[in-house]
């Protein structure tokens, strides 16, 4: 009890004083699942949002295997990653093994199905609502597709915000990829990983709370900002 | 490419097993207002969608003009419309992306076609914030906007309460003046007699009637519309036999 409460406390003096070994692991993890996030919705928010827009023979079964997708855990996708970057692997010329960028390609496999599911279904709730409204505005297929994200907007913002928890809290992804390498490629989840494992608990719990609280800062704020705007277009 | 005439030949829905509309035909042409009554259930709702092109028929044809796809200058408002998330102006902006012409002249049409419904100082408001009136006031200024040769109306003042259902109804006026064809339903026999030229009487499935307005009110050449005058009227109305 004693010794939890002493390493909560020096957690705290760390995140307080904002260490610089602290400091420069969350400055990678807020890039690698930055980019991921970047890469993801790029990804993510087309496909699901013409999935949610179109009907097509077919179009059930790409919807459950999306859905599946997102079952698919992070360490899976982490040895999928391996394999295609590992030297031998099709992908080796990159060098991107235990480099961020293959690390970024991992979390874009994982926040990619995320965003598109999440988009897919909030743009097919307004599809069909405004099927036959748009069809009689004569609307060509990408106007009704802008029309029909314009319409989400909100509920899209929360998923691109939901997209970045799922980078920012995986593990197993980016530790396989990346191979958790001290200065290089070491981010706060598999920091948190390591460091508990050797006993170190005080990085761990000051990483932990750092994470925490950049995820619920996020939610907090994209909630806010979501009820906000949609008080203000909706009445 | 010409709307009118719309042929609705030999159309039954949605099935020639069980139909709700069976072996239907009717042309749309001319101008002014046609007005569709018939009991609730009658099929006018599914009847306009046919013609809107938004349902094709299970049995039979419709054709525009001669044309097997609906042309681009048809506008159906809802009985209930649906708008986008978004201001009344932008729901408009919306409506005139597909529209031929540069975006100067469009901003003026929104804004001609927004002051003509009275909606212009709402322009910025939300129009999921707007009233049953005026909802369909901006439903009526989203297809005005493209100026159709056709537009139908699935009971617009149905809920609306008699001041609503007044503007509505000048509105309808207007549109008809601009030369704008109208088929509207309605279950309002006031209605009916107030706006239209000519009444289109669904029963059975069928068109039971069609008949210049005036005559339709003096003298019903259906028992189905006889029967129905009867109902919606009070007991000291009576039909010249
Ligand atoms: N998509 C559909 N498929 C089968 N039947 C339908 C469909 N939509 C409506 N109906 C039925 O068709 C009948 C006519 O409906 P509708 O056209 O809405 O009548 P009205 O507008 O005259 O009240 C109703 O009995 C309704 O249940
Ligand atoms: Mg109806």
């Amino acid at each position: 009890m004693n010794h939890a409460l002493e390493a909560l406390s020096q957690a705290l003096t760390l995140v307080v004083r904002w260490d610089e070994t602290l400091a420069s692991i969350v400055r990678l993890s807020l890039e690698v699942s930055g980019s991921a996030l970047f890469f993801g919705a790029l990804l993510g928010l087309p496909l699901g949002a013409v999935l949610g827009a179109t009907q097509f023979r077919g179009r059930g079964l790409v919807v459950a295997l999306l859905q599946s997708l997102l079952g698919v855990p992070s360490v899976v996708v982490g040895v999928v990653v391996f394999l295609l970057l590992s030297r031998a692997g099709p992908l080796g010329f990159l060098g991107w093994l235990y480099d961020p960028a293959g690390m970024v390609v991992a979390q874009t496999l994982l926040v990619a199905p995320l965003v598109a599911a999440i988009t897919r279904q909030v743009v097919e709730g307004a599809r069909e609502r405004l099927a036959e409204e748009l069809t009689m505005m004569r609307l060509g297929f990408a106007e009704r597709l802008f029309a029909l994200i314009y319409d989400c907007r909100f509920s899209l913002l929360l998923a691109l915000f939901s997209g970045f928890a799922r980078a920012a809290s995986e593990v197993g992804a980016v530790m396989i990829v990346g191979g958790n390498i001290e200065g290089m490629t070491r981010v706060m989840t598999t920091a948190i990983a390591l460091e508990t494992a050797k006993g170190d608990l005080t990085l761990a719990l000051a990483l932990g709370i750092v994470l925490v609280g950049i995820v619920a800062t996020i939610h907090l704020v994209a909630s806010g900002l979501e009820a906000l705007a949609r008080r203000r277009a909706e009445g | 490419m010409a709307v009118l005439p719309v042929d609705v030949q030999g159309v039954s829905w949605p099935s020639e097993a069980q139909p709700v509309l069976r072996n239907l035909t009717w042309r749309i042409a001319g101008d002014g207002i046609t007005a569709i009554l018939g009991e609730n259930g009658a099929g006018k709702s599914s009847l306009l969608r046919l013609v809107a092109g938004l349902m094709r028929p299970a049995g039979g044809t419709v054709t525009w003009g001669g044309a097997t796809t609906p042309p681009a200058a048809i506008r159906w408002v809802a009985q209930q419309p649906q708008f986008l998330r978004a201001s009344v102006a932008t729901n408009l902006w919306f409506a005139a992306l597909p529209l031929p012409g540069r975006w100067s002249a469009k901003r003026k049409r929104i804004a001609a076609v927004l002051e003509r419904v009275g909606l212009a100082e709402r322009a910025n408001e939300p129009a999921l914030r707007l009233s049953g009136g005026e909802r369909q006031r901006l439903a009526l200024a989203r297809a005005w906007l493209a100026q159709p040769e056709l537009l139908l109306l699935d009971e617009p003042t149905a809920n609306l309460d008699p001041g609503a259902t007044a503007a509505v109804e000048r509105l309808i006026q207007e549109m008809r003046s601009s030369g704008i064809r109208i088929v509207m339903t309605t279950h309002h026999l006031a209605q009916a007699a107030r706006l239209s030229d000519e009444v289109v009487f669904l029963a059975d499935g069928e068109i039971a009637e069609q008949t210049p307005t005036r005559q339709f009110f003096a003298a019903p050449k259906s028992v189905a519309a006889r029967r129905f005058i009867r109902s919606e009227t009070p007991w000291w109305f009576r039909l010249p036999e």
